[in-house]
């Protein structure tokens, strides 16, 4: 047969992509149960991670996670929960990020560790290449950060990329959401020399500039929507502490104000 | 050198044939996955893998490819290969493929792939085209793993992730180098490896 005609060509191309689409799509199917397991996997390892848990030698994350995660659900921007059929764990939240803020599934995990309950919630957003995420945990005054992971797809190692690290993430330990008049801030990620007043802040990733400023925009817009349950987590916190410090009756508003801030201060 | 002359697909590139320093082909790589060590092994290994597989398949269907597709054949068994590889590594070593991510992908545009399937196995018999695929991967890796060498140890003081100037150093004033983990010093790593290079194979010279 003539190898250059037209009709042996296509014919040819037409095997070809058949072949190839048939090869491929097999291995698909294939390999999608694994890869499945290793993404949900891959998830709760973050998540953990975000709450400082990490896996010893000998123990799986499915294990770890079912033990440290006692609750999730997820919550409106009002910070009411909602039924939903939609498992928390599921919630594809780079599709929520695009929807206004009051119609967004915004899941929360309750995790369990040694330092008390934890509140952990995803944020998204993107990077100079592409997109980034991650999970923070904050303490049960809906108000401090107790500890934060980062991922990205594809940012630059050694530059961006750094924002997974943990001399990166660590620096979120202890930073406060709110002001201290309960206005939302989130927190700054800024050059040295450039500390904002005011504002909870990080250190940038040098070199990264791009990827830092992504990460300060994904902070924000991921975490205004959840304020409204924040608030809540911590009006909760305060009345707690003021419960506690009821049991003189007699005792005057404004003393019991002034305990509420003692005790609110870490 | 005496080298039998069937092995000359594999040993050339190494060297005197070597698709970065010699050929100029598959600089924007390595650019991109030299700033750290582990993802130019991995990269290497990779392109090795595809490289070799894509030369076999072309090279068995050499006498069937019309020629005016061909480079569209090439490109979509390439393609396959590398969606392969992706695939298994996700399913397999989910730790290295998040690591590589959009490296992987970036295999199908490496100049070097389509130069070698164009230039060698288009013309060559199976077993010769496996070589070549083997020694031009290990010529690019072995270029990707000396620029990334230099670039990780003077731009971040670590090797593979582990910090290896003392920290006395630092103590006493050392920095490390910022401006090597930029792409650019890739480039001129890469340019000090070529000048290296030629002044001590002057046949190269031109």
């Amino acid at each position: 047969m003539n190898r250059q005609s037209n009709t042996y060509t296509i014919i040819y191309s037409t095997v070809l992509v058949i072949v190839v689409g048939v090869v491929l799509s097999l291995v698909y199917q294939a390999l999608r149960p694994q890869q499945l397991d290793n993404i949900a996997n891959d998830t709760k390892r973050q998540i953990l991670a975000s709450a400082r848990i990490v896996p010893q030698s000998g123990q799986t994350i499915a294990d770890l996670y079912s033990s440290h995660i006692k609750d999730s659900y997820i919550v409106n921007s009002e910070g009411e929960k909602i039924d939903s059929d939609t498992d928390p764990f599921d919630v594809n939240v780079s599709l929520q990020i695009k929807k206004p803020a009051d119609e967004r599934l915004l899941p929360v995990f309750e995790c369990d560790t040694d330092n008390g309950l934890k509140y952990i919630v995803p944020v998204y957003g993107a990077g100079l290449w592409g997109p980034i995420w991650g999970y923070l945990a904050f303490d049960s005054n809906g108000d401090t950060i107790y500890g934060a992971y980062f991922a990205h797809q594809g940012e630059t190692p050694g530059l961006g990329a750094e924002i997974e690290k943990p001399a990166f993430s660590d620096q979120f330990e202890g930073k406060d959401i709110f002001s201290p008049s309960g206005e939302f801030m989130s927190v700054a990620v800024v050059k040295t020399g450039k500390e904002p007043a005011g504002q909870a802040w990080v250190h940038a990733v040098s070199g990264g500039t791009i990827t830092s400023q992504g990460v300060q925009a994904m902070l924000y817009n991921s975490l205004e929507p959840y304020s409204a349950f924040f608030l809540k987590l911590k009006g909760d916190a305060k009345k707690d502490i003021a419960d506690a410090s009821d049991s003189k009756p007699n005792e005057n508003a404004k003393a019991t104000n002034e305990v509420e801030l003692n005790e609110i201060e870490p | 050198m005496n080298v039998n002359k069937s092995l000359l697909p594999l040993v050339n590139p190494l060297s005197k044939d070597n698709p970065v320093i010699v050929q100029v082909l598959g600089i924007c790589s390595a650019l991109a996955v030299t700033a750290k060590l582990e993802p130019a092994l991995v990269m290497t290994i990779s392109v090795t893998a595809v490289l070799a597989l894509a030369n076999v398949i072309i090279s068995l269907l050499r006498n069937t490819i019309p020629t005016s597709i061909r480079i569209i054949v090439q490109l979509v068994v390439v393609a396959a290969l590398v969606v392969i590889v992706d695939q298994v590594l996700k399913a397999w070593n989910y730790e290295v493929s998040k690591a590589l991510s959009v490296f992987i992908g970036l295999i199908i545009t490496n100049c070097i792939i389509m130069g070698r399937l164009e230039a060698f196995a288009m013309s060559n018999r199976p077993w010769a085209s496996f070589l070549d695929g083997i020694g031009n991967g290990l010529g690019y890796g072995i270029i990707l793993v000396i620029v990334a060498f230099f670039r990780e140890l003077l731009g971040s003081g670590t090797l593979f992730g582990c910090q290896v100037i003392p920290q006395w150093c630092y103590e006493h004033g050392y920095q490390n180098n910022g401006m090597m983990i930029l792409p650019p010093m890739a480039l001129i790593t890469v340019a000090c490896i070529i000048w290296v290079h030629r002044s001590r194979n002057k046949d190269l010279q031109e």
